[in-house]
Parts: structure tokens; C-alpha cells; sequence
């Protein structure tokens, strides 16, 4: 056997496919004995047992699959042709480690492999409710089964390499080999791919007639958690192309960009308007149809990476497994209408709405708002294709459409952020209005008023108009949230006896979804207010000899030297930079330019000194070949690093919402949906 | 006297509510004065119009921030956007001269009319009849509020008269005691 590795890894794949089938068709037809009261040889519960373990087996299998890729990686076994077009010898084990995402058959074994994952540990706690959880197992399994008939028939990772093995491999991209990469991508994907399981349980509820609530309560963290690691990929992403592209930027508004930002968008809604059903019995419809449209959406996502009929950076090449995601696509939204169509009834509701002015229609406007931005994304991603189709002509849709169409809204977005949570559930009086939104008024209109006396002119750019509005609206927000919170807890000071700090806990404590929602809509505005900094952002580039020097802002750069070095996997060139801010030294940096031997590729590697108030972006840009005098470019770049402080704010809150609540000795028994009318009561 | 008597004198909490109002009003003409001053310049055109345009070596980036090492396309099309600027073109001539050079999807945003405008206006669309939709439904649920109470069991039950303020009562109560 001269291939023992590759061929074991496909025929682990090939177990996984049966044993996926296995799951779904033997899982499908006990649910369906179970339902219809018919019983065969083998009683039905017994047979979704086996069903159950079958699925629990697929993850064992794909693991496998999964580790002989990896293995033969680190072999340096380039009879596998997927191994020879996506390393060498020479690559840091780490960036072999990650070129199991790093092409096209090795990203859905991993799509496949933590879609198994999830599976192993949905199925693992079947207990929760046996029934629903076997449902959902099915349909997971279901899912499995599309995802390994693309890896064993139309983009097989095994594939053996024809004729004469070469005796190193090409490299892997060298955009890829930076640490981010080694995360960001299973980032990424653990979010897409755990919107599954979400998924798999509304449709099971749907199937099964679930009476109540309770699926909502099982899925919570599942989506919670899902959310958050495509809220953390999103921005590893961001982070990666800030750091590795050398563009100045974090977000180009890349078709593969906008696709994992759309089941964001939608995952986001479905996390809101869950509470409307969970406290008032309502939008049962309108939120199964989120969960829906956010798994399809993962599915489309994956399908323009795949399919190539839009132009992106990220994109592979063009490739026949776009119609298999098209086939899928189509067959998952039929399921879900026929479904959703012929259990319609199961899903009435009351749709009492008692007030215009409450924390209901907020959430209404909020899930409008965010369906309206996601509507946006996917047409300005989709539009290039429509313009063909009706011009014979491709457009482009850049920067400059998003930036005019998708900014307003993610304005509106952030107005909402700190209305919502002010209105009180059912009907918010005129007195709590005025009580509750004075100090945020306030603060918004003289933060405006502050920022233009500091010359901030709205009225010259269109772009400081934005920013004074984010400003503005995120200093009034941040005061919503801060009085709220302090409000509470001078109520549980008052009650208690305790300092502030301690009632503010205890307060958090008590309420730990509501108040984890705070700290991420604060995580939130500070991500806006470091968004909103790229209205001021600076650049610079000029030829710099020995000795030269680069002013930009408060920084003067002087060359100190040029630096030549080379290793196994790439030469490189960097500048050494000295920085002074005012006259006075602060740090040396040293941009670099790569060129890697194995991919004969080169590649920029960005010098940032980043601080609270700005990043000084430096990048050395390659040598002009008339004058042989190296370039670089600087930028300065107001406000980013607040982007990633923010987003850790947003895991904490996620973390803090995450956490069981502590009733206080006071609180009484649940009242029905249509009763629980408490202004704080777990939001 | 009697005429006096017949003046009506308003009262002091009206007063202040229009005044209120007035102030309220004075805010929104002036943020709308602000919104309409907020014009389109940069007063840098080759800034603008240079983040208006793709690089065509296909790296996917904004031509200004093309940062392509080796990039075969970027430096001679700044230099053409120069040369057009400095013969006194207009925006829209430059764009026009590029996208005839370089093929529409030099634009990086779909600027050219006719069927490009509805790239813009469909969000705008979308955006109005979400809220119209939205604003129509919450008014329609809340005209159907009743004296309707649903058990813990999900049975809907009428209130008799009388009721509903009691079960006001304890929901006012219920919402004191829990609100934190």
C-alpha cells in the first residue's frame, strides 16, 4: 500500500458519510415510528439510540480524516496533492498546522470536522430533552451527510498527486503564514458552522409541534456562544487584514467579508427577538424564519467563496462544487417552507402589542434595522452578478457604496442600541420617557456640541458628519447604559446596605443576561467610536534614503538603516525606523518585504505602533526601480485600537450573559408569556 | 373688565410645554440645517475621485490604497489621474474617461445611471417599506389589544369587567418588585 496515510484519512471520510446516513435515515424513520405510534422489530426509541451513537461515531471518523491530513502535513507527504500545493519543508509547523483551512478540500474537512464536533456534543446532551435533541440530531446529521458527499465525490483532500512527486512542496500563500491565520479561520467557521445547531432545533420544534419555549431556552447559549465566535472571527479577520495586508485598512467590504457578516447580522436579530417570544409569546414565526435565513445565509456565504460568481480576494477559483451548495441551498429552503407551511398553526401567536412606545416595538425596529443592513450587504455583494445579467456589463461595489448606503443604518443601529433598552415592556409612560432619556439627550447633544467647538466640521465633510453623529450617539448611549446601570444598583444598595461596588455585582449577578446585553452594546458603541476615528485618518509615502525623514501628525520617522537577512522559507528586507513624537524618541520600527522562495511570491510586513489615540501604520512598500530608493508609506490612524478593545468588552459581556443568574431570596415564580411584563426581567 | 375676563390665560405647564416643543422643533432645524450642509467635498478631488476607482491589477483594492507590491497598474493610472485632473476635467469626465479606458468595473461604485441608480435606491426602498410594513403591524396589534388573559396552559380567557384594573394593579406591582 505506498499511500497508507491518505488512504486511510478517505476511508475514514467514506465511514463518516454511512454513518452519517446512518444518523439521519435511522434517526428520521424512528422519530417517524415515535410519531406515528408504528413500531417495527426494533422498538423506535432503541433505534434512535443507535442513531444517536452512529452520529456521535461520525465525529470519531472525520477526526480521523481530519488528523491524517494534518499528519501527512507534518510528514511532508507530497504525494497528496492537496499537502503539495499548500506547503513545503521549510514551513513553521504552526502555518502546516493551518494549511489544513489554508485551500479549498482542506476548509470543509474542517467545516465538516467541527460540524461533527457539534454534533458529538449536541448528542452527548440529549438528555436536556431526548425527543427534541433527537430531532435536531437528524437534521444535523442531514446537514453532515451534504458536507461529506462534497469531500468524497467532489473535493476529495486525499487526492493523490499523478506522475513524478515532487521533493518539496509550493508553499503555502504567504498571507496565510501569520499567527492570526493559525485562528482566525476556525474562528470563523466555528461561528458559521454552529449556527447548525440553532438551526437543527428550531426546524426539530417546527417538526415535532414543540409545546412552549423551551427549545428557545436550549438553543440560548448554543446560538450565544455561536455568535460569539463569529463576532471573534469577524474581527480576527479585520485584525489579520489590518495587520498583514498593508492596505491601512480592516474592511474592505470584500464579497467573503460581506458573507460572513450577513448570518452576523441576521444571528444578531434572532438573539433579540428571541426575548419577544420567551416574555410575550410573540414573533414564533418571524424567529424561526431568522434562525433559518441566518443557516442559509452560512450556506450562501460558503457558496460565493466557492462557486466564483463574484469577484474577491478570498475567493478560490472558480470550481464545479458551487452547484452542489446551490442544490443544497434549494433543497434546505424547501424543507423549511414545506415545514414551516404545513405547522404553521403551531407558531400563532397573541400579537398583543399594548403600545407603539415600548421594549417590543424597539426590538421590532431593532430586527428591522439589522434585516434592512443585512438586505444591503447581500445586494451590493449580489449586484456585480445582477448588472450583468441585465447590462451585459459587471459593476463594481466597493467601499464607496457601503460606506454611503450601509453607514446611516448602522447609525440608526447604534440610536437603537441606546433607546431599547430605556423602554419599558408593554408600555413605557411619558414620565419614565423623560426620566430615562434626559441625561443620554444630554450627553449626546454636548458631545456634539464639544466635538465641533474642537474643530470637527460636519458641515465641509461627509465623512466628520458620521463621526460626529457616532460620537454623539455613543456618548448618549454609553450614558443610557451607565445610568441604567447605576440606577439598579442604587436600588440594590438601597435594599441591601451594601457599597455600590457590591450592589452593582450583586446586581449583575441577579440579572446576568440583561446586564451582559449592556457591557456588549457598550462593547458595541466603543467599536462604532473606533470605527468612527477613520474619518481623520492620515497618510504619507515618499522615498526614504539613509538618514531621511517622514513627518506625519505629531511623528517625524528617520531612517536609520536597511537590513537584508534570509532564512529556509523566505528572504527579507526591512527599514529600521526611528520615531519621534514632538521631538522626542518613542520606539524603532522595522516594516519588512518578504519574498518567499517556495510560492515566488513577495509580501509586506506591517510595523504598528499602536496606542489609545492613534496607530502609527508604517509599511515598506518595496524599492523604485528607476531610483532603487525604498518606499514607505505611513499612516496614522485615529482610534483603532478602541475596535479591538471593544470587541474584548463584547466577549466579556457575552461571557457575563452567559453565567446562570442568582435569584434574590424576593423574586417570584415565573408568570406566563403574556403576564411577564417586568422592565428587567433577563433581557 | 369683561373683555379681560373673557382672555383666556394659559397655563403655566402649557407654556412650558410649548416651549418644549418650540425648543424641540428649533433641534430639528437645526440638525437638518447641518445634515444639508454637509456637502460632498473633501477638497481634495484627486483624493476623492482616487477612492472612487479600483486598481485593474486585480488585487481588489481601492486604487489610492493599492499597496500591490510590483503592482504592474497602480502608479500609471495615479499618474493618468494626475494628467486628467490637471487638464481641468471634471469628476464625472474622469470617471467616464477611466471607466472607457479600463472597462466599467474600474468604478468602484456603480455610478454610471441607468441601471447602476437602482443599486442605490433599492436599500432606500427596502429600508421605507420595512417601516411602513413594521409601523402598519405594530399599529394593527396594538388596536387588537383585549381583556384577554392566557394561563399558564396557554388558554385564553376573557376578563370579566371589572378585572382588568385589578390585573393592572398586579402587573404595576409585579413590574415594582422586579424591576431590579
Amino acid at each position: 500500500m505506498p499511500h497508507p496515510m491518505p488512504t486511510f484519512g478517505s476511508f475514514s471520510l467514506l465511514l463518516a458519510l454511512v454513518l452519517a446516513m446512518y444518523s439521519l435515515l435511522i434517526g428520521a424513520a424512528s422519530l417517524w415510528q415515535m410519531a406515528t405510534g408504528r413500531s417495527g422489530r426494533i422498538a423506535p426509541e432503541r433505534l434512535s439510540e443507535t442513531a444517536r451513537r452512529a452520529g456521535i461515531m461520525s465525529f470519531a471518523a472525520v477526526s480521523c480524516a481530519a488528523f491524517c491530513l494534518v499528519w501527512a502535513a507534518f510528514t511532508n507527504d507530497y504525494s497528496v496533492a492537496y499537502i503539495l500545493h499548500h506547503t513545503n519543508r521549510d514551513l513553521n509547523p504552526a502555518y502546516k498546522f493551518s494549511a489544513l483551512w489554508s485551500g479549498q478540500e482542506g476548509s470543509l474537512l474542517l467545516w465538516s470536522w467541527l460540524l461533527a464536533g457539534y454534533g458529538f456534543v449536541l448528542r452527548l446532551r440529549h438528555k436536556v430533552d431526548v425527543r427534541l435533541s433527537a430531532h435536531a440530531s437528524a437534521i444535523l446529521a442531514g446537514v453532515q451527510v451534504f458536507f461529506l458527499l462534497l469531500l468524497v465525490f467532489a473535493a476529495p483532500p486525499f487526492s493523490i498527486q499523478p506522475g513524478v512527486i515532487p521533493q518539496d512542496g509550493f508553499g503555502l500563500n504567504p498571507l496565510l503564514q501569520y499567527p492570526e491565520m493559525v485562528i482566525h479561520p476556525p474562528m470563523l467557521y466555528l461561528g458559521y458552522v454552529g449556527f447548525t445547531v440553532p438551526f437543527a432545533f428550531a426546524l426539530g420544534a417546527l417538526i415535532m409541534r414543540y409545546p412552549g419555549e423551551k427549545w428557545i431556552h436550549i438553543t440560548r447559549r448554543w446560538t450565544m456562544v455561536t455568535w460569539l465566535f463569529l463576532t471573534c472571527g469577524i474581527f480576527l479577520g479585520a485584525h489579520w487584514a489590518y495587520s498583514v495586508l498593508g492596505w491601512g485598512g480592516y474592511w474592505g467590504w470584500d464579497p467573503v467579508e460581506n458573507a460572513s457578516l450577513m448570518p452576523w447580522l441576521t444571528g444578531t436579530a434572532f438573539l433579540h427577538s428571541v426575548m419577544m417570544q420567551e416574555k410575550r409569546g410573540m414573533m414564533k414565526s418571524w424567529n424561526v424564519w431568522l434562525i433559518f435565513s441566518t443557516f442559509m445565509l452560512t450556506v450562501l456565504g460558503t457558496l460565493l467563496t466557492r462557486s466564483g460568481i463574484v469577484s474577491s480576494v478570498h475567493a478560490f477559483a472558480q470550481s464545479s462544487i458551487g452547484s452542489w451548495f446551490y442544490g443544497f441551498l434549494i433543497v434546505v429552503f424547501c424543507v423549511c417552507l414545506f415545514v414551516f407551511f404545513r405547522q404553521k398553526d403551531h407558531l400563532k401567536t397573541e400579537n398583543k402589542l399594548e403600545s407603539i412606545v415600548s421594549r417590543e416595538s424597539s426590538f421590532l425596529f431593532n430586527n428591522l434595522i439589522l434585516l434592512v443592513a443585512c438586505f444591503t450587504v447581500l445586494w451590493g455583494t449580489l449586484f456585480p452578478v445582477l448588472s450583468e445579467y441585465v447590462q451585459g456589463s459587471k459593476a463594481t461595489v466597493g467601499a464607496p457604496f457601503y460606506n454611503r448606503v450601509a453607514l446611516p443604518i448602522g447609525l440608526f443601529l447604534l440610536f437603537l442600541t441606546g433607546v431599547g433598552p430605556l423602554l419599558a415592556w408593554r408600555s413605557t409612560t411619558l414620565r419614565t420617557i423623560r426620566r430615562n432619556f434626559i441625561l443620554p439627550g444630554i450627553a449626546t447633544v454636548a458631545t456634539a456640541a464639544g466635538l465641533m467647538l474642537a474643530h470637527i466640521r460636519p458641515w465641509e465633510d461627509q465623512s466628520q458628519l458620521y463621526s460626529l453623529m457616532a460620537f454623539s450617539l455613543g456618548a448618549g448611549v454609553t450614558t443610557a447604559i451607565l445610568s441604567e446601570f447605576l440606577r439598579g444598583a442604587n436600588v440594590v444598595r438601597v435594599q441591601t446596605g451594601k457599597n455600590l461596588f457590591s450592589a452593582s455585582l450583586q446586581l449583575i449577578q441577579r440579572n446576568t443576561r440583561r446586564y451582559g446585553g449592556y457591557i456588549v452594546h457598550f462593547g458595541v458603541v466603543v467599536i462604532i467610536i473606533g470605527i468612527a476615528g477613520g474619518a481623520f485618518n492620515q497618510s504619507t509615502e515618499q522615498e526614504v534614503g539613509f538618514g531621511d525623514k517622514i513627518g506625519i501628525g505629531p511623528y517625524e520617522l528617520r531612517c536609520q538603516s536597511y537590513t537584508q537577512d534570509s532564512n529556509a522559507n523566505y528572504d527579507t528586507e526591512y527599514a529600521l525606523l526611528d520615531v519621534f513624537k514632538r521631538g522626542k524618541y518613542v520606539t524603532q520600527l522595522s516594516p519588512e518585504h518578504r519574498f518567499y522562495a517556495a510560492s515566488q511570491t513577495n509580501s509586506t510586513i506591517v510595523a504598528n505602533r499602536s496606542t489609545l489615540q492613534h496607530d502609527l501604520y508604517v509599511i515598506y512598500e518595496g524599492k523604485n526601480p528607476e531610483t532603487g530608493r525604498p518606499i514607505i508609506k505611513v499612516f496614522l490612524n485615529p482610534l483603532i485600537a478602541w475596535i479591538w478593545i471593544g470587541v474584548a468588552i463584547i466577549i466579556f459581556g457575552t461571557f457575563v450573559a452567559l453565567a446562570p443568574a442568582i435569584k434574590p431570596a424576593l423574586a417570584t415564580s415565573r408568570v406566563p408569556a403574556r403576564e411577564a411584563i417586568a422592565v428587567g426581567s433577563g433581557d | 373688565m369683561r373683555i379681560l375676563s373673557q382672555i383666556r390665560v394659559p397655563h403655566v405647564s402649557s407654556l412650558r410645554r410649548g416651549l418644549s416643543h418650540r425648543y424641540f422643533q428649533l433641534g430639528v432645524v437645526l440638525f437638518g440645517m447641518i445634515l444639508l450642509m454637509a456637502a460632498d467635498d473633501t477638497g481634495t478631488r484627486f483624493n476623492k475621485i482616487g477612492h472612487g476607482m479600483m486598481c485593474v491589477c486585480g488585487c481588489g483594492q481601492i486604487l489610492l490604497e493599492c499597496n500591490h507590491v510590483g503592482c504592474p497598474d497602480s502608479d500609471r493610472m495615479i499618474g493618468e489621474l494626475r494628467t486628467r485632473l490637471a487638464s481641468g476635467d471634471g469628476d464625472t469626465p474622469i470617471y467616464n474617461w477611466f471607466a472607457s479606458k479600463y472597462g466599467p468595473t474600474v468604478l468602484a461604485a456603480p455610478i454610471r445611471g441607468g441601471f447602476d441608480t437602482v443599486a442605490w435606491v433599492m436599500p432606500v426602498v427596502v429600508f421605507l417599506l420595512a417601516t411602513v410594513g413594521t409601523a402598519l403591524i405594530v399599529r394593527a396589534w396594538v388596536r387588537r389589544r383585549n381583556n384577554t388573559l392566557t394561563t399558564a396552559e396557554g388558554i385564553v380567557v376573557e376578563l370579566p369587567a371589572g378585572e382588568q384594573a385589578k390585573q393592572d394593579a398586579v402587573r404595576e406591582r409585579i413590574r415594582r418588585e422586579t424591576e431590579y
